[in-house]
């Protein structure tokens, strides 16, 4: 018998879910749409059902006393997730998140301790336009105290979600519904311990290291077996955990190819992509880098709405492709 | 007096004279008053040692306040789950948290109730049921709203209290957080402390109307209003509506209106920065002093004697003496302590 089963990167969210109701008491889950069958994909249908309303519950509007809940929930003992079906709705709360969940640890000499999870999802294209579709990691990123993971894999997303809930810290998870799509075979699921999760190499190379996380990581991989194609061995890292940062799996492999890509779904200036060639730049002698390092990002404007102006600001595969070969070029 | 105007209880000239203590246990008034002059005198200790340099940090003092966090405190548990904001030291103290904790901890010392790492505007102590406080002003209420609710999964009986002031009802998240509570019937007491000014604004240059219990109509949660310099009348209403609480109705709103009689920080009154607050308007208020008027009642019930509060004034002062010295002496915290409590477990970065 095949101990594993097959899913997609939604329904491995899901069986986050499922698992983390079914095993811990302690976890509950609140935020918009968690009564609709269509918000958030397929990554929480019937769970409602399955566990209950008092611990999945649909929420008012209120994304600040919502999530300001879950902090105050996770004070007190429980292990909340606080779901928002677009990132960009939760900016009313980044006081519950920034100088609440954050903070509250080192505030309070390590005896407080708010160990909820918010997951946030970018959710991108299809028109929807400049306060549907952003991609705000850099900005979560940059706050001691909050961890940030993204999932680019079917494993991550479901094991990335169980180890934010079981951590004890506030953590950002934010996943992306343009990877809900990929499929993997998963073994059943054992407990991570965040802390020590980070970085991973996820295609071995030797001529360029590329560099991403969520949706990017699938723009590496894409372009990394169409750089194959044309004889260049690229090496792909996937991120996974962007605060607190541990780049030195990103150092080790530009030691050996001499060479920086970094993919970001976020805009350019004081971007996470940013963050990663300052990392390895201060870490590595200038003279083993055959490039200056490089990064495709968004271009420092909002979403457009019309698709030919979307076709223009969403980086591609392609889009990695050629600045591959610019940096491979004498 | 409605859910609309505050009334006489908005005039500084009324309500100058002994509370009403018919029927009264006189061993629980003295318990109050105790309380009540302990947390005036730390307070007014802390006035002096901030003007003096000793503390290096901002202190929100609440003297003329110290009425409701003892009247509301008396009917709670450890286990309930208390939240407050920057003007919190009433708060704490009157859940019988360390003297000598709150000291260190304004003092930035490694024994401070917050391992030194929090000051006055940053307050904890877990196990007397103070969940925290911080300086942001509507920062704690939705907190106070998920604690209530975590107190509600785990089948307790236990709730949250949420203490907040008039500038904070000018935030959205305690609306937000209301009507939050209200939807999910969730173990909360809102306490909000209207001294009618926020920083320097009086609430008049603020707000419309100058009664909070209208946001509690607004969000269909029961209230009481109450004289919040009458300790009787807080500890009565706050036990009626923590019963209520705690036999699962619901949240419950409570509005004690008060007056603070130094300015927003600090020892300073702030008579000349503050907007509608002058000499003669603080000397009014001071006459509805919650302290003075406890015992007034006690000593015309001739249950309280004038050597009686002497000793009591000389052993409070004694106390902060001692809680303060021991204070000044101990130790800083270390430099591992800035990276060692930002996560449950510490970062390590190459």
């Amino acid at each position: 018998m095949n101990p594993t089963q097959h899913y997609n990167y939604g329904t491995a969210i899901l069986a986050a879910f499922e698992y983390l109701l079914a095993t811990y008491p302690e976890v509950f889950v609140m935020g918009q749409g968690l009564w609709s069958p269509w918000y958030v994909g397929n990554s929480m249908t019937e769970l409602d059902k399955k566990f209950g309303k008092h611990r999945v519950i649909d929420t008012p509007v209120s994304e600040l006393a919502v999530t300001g809940a879950g902090v105050g929930a996770a004070l007190a003992g429980m292990k909340p997730i606080i779901v928002h079906p677009r990132i960009d709705f939760m900016l009313y709360a980044m006081d519950a998140v920034v100088n609440q969940a954050a903070k509250w640890s080192h505030m309070f000499g390590g005896q407080a301790h708010p160990g909820v999870t918010i997951r946030a999802i970018i959710n991108r294209g299809g028109e929807q336009g400049a306060q549907h579709s952003q991609a705000l990691h850099a900005w979560f990123a940059h706050i001691p105290g909050l961890r940030v993971v993204m999932p680019a894999t079917v494993s991550d997303a479901r094991d990335l979600l169980v180890a934010a809930v079981l951590c004890g810290d506030p953590v950002m998870y934010i996943d992306d519904r343009w990877l809900y799509e990929l499929e993997d075979d998963l073994d059943p699921i054992t407990e991570l311990t965040l802390a020590t999760e980070g970085p991973r190499c996820l295609a071995s190379g030797s001529d360029i290291t590329i560099v991403g996380a969520g949706y990017s990581t699938k723009l590496a991989i894409e372009a990394c077996q169409a750089l194959g194609g044309q004889g260049v061995s690229a090496e792909v890292i996937d991120l996974r955990v962007l605060n607190p940062f541990e780049p030195k799996a990103i150092i080790a492999s530009v030691q050996k190819t001499g060479r920086l890509l970094v993919v970001d779904g976020g805009t350019r200036n004081a971007g996470f992509a940013g963050e990663v060639i300052a990392s390895v730049a201060e870490r590595v002698v200038p003279s083993i880098m055959q490039k200056p390092p490089s990064r495709v990002t968004l271009p420092d404007a909002p979403a457009p709405t019309s698709r030919v102006l979307e076709r223009v600001y969403y980086p591609t595969a392609d889009d990695v492709v050629r600045e591959s070969l610019t940096l491979m070029s004498r | 007096m409605s859910w609309r105007d505050l009334g006489d209880l908005a005039d500084p000239s009324k309500y100058h004279d002994a509370i009403d203590i018919r029927g009264k246990d006189p061993a629980g008034l003295i318990s109050h008053l105790r309380k009540m002059v302990l947390i005036r005198m730390a307070e007014q200790h802390l006035a002096v040692a901030r003007k003096d340099g000793l503390i290096g940090g901002p202190v929100h003092l609440g003297v003329g306040q110290e009425a409701i966090a003892v009247g509301v405190s008396e009917s709670l548990r450890n286990s309930d789950t208390v939240f407050g904001a920057h003007r919190s030291h009433s708060h704490l103290l009157a859940l019988g948290s360390s003297l000598h904790g709150l000291f260190a901890e304004i003092l930035g010392k490694d024994t401070g109730l917050s391992r030194g790492l929090g000051g006055s505007m940053h307050l904890w102590d877990g196990p007397r049921g103070f969940y925290g406080s911080v300086p942001i002003m509507a920062g704690t209420v939705p907190l106070a709203v998920g604690a209530g609710l975590a107190a509600k999964l785990k089948g307790t009986d236990n709730l949250s209290v949420s203490y907040f002031g008039d500038g904070a009802v000018e935030e959205g998240a305690v609306h937000e957080s209301l009507n939050l509570a209200r939807m999910l019937e969730a173990p909360v007491l809102f306490v909000v402390e209207n001294n009618f000014f926020a920083s320097h604004m009086e609430i008049s240059l603020r707000q419309p109307l100058n009664a909070m219990t209208r946001f509690a109509a607004a969000h269909d949660v029961p209230c009481e209003l109450v004289d919040g310099n009458d300790v009787v009348a807080v500890h009565d209403a706050a036990a009626r509506l923590i019963a209520q609480v705690r036999s699962g109705a619901g949240p419950r709103f409570l509005e004690a209106v008060t007056f603070r009689w130094y300015g927003h920080v600090d020892w300073r009154e702030d008579v000349d920065v503050g907007v509608n607050r002058s000499v003669e308007h603080l000397a009014s208020w001071r006459a509805r002093d919650p302290v003075a008027r406890l015992t007034a009642a006690l000593t015309a019930a001739a249950v309280w004697s004038a050597s009686q509060h002497a000793d009591l004034i000389a052993d409070t002062s004694r106390a902060i003496a001692e809680a303060w010295d021991q204070a000044m002496r101990d130790p800083w915290p270390h430099a591992d302590t800035l990276l060692d409590a930002v996560y449950t477990q510490r970062a390590e970065r190459s």
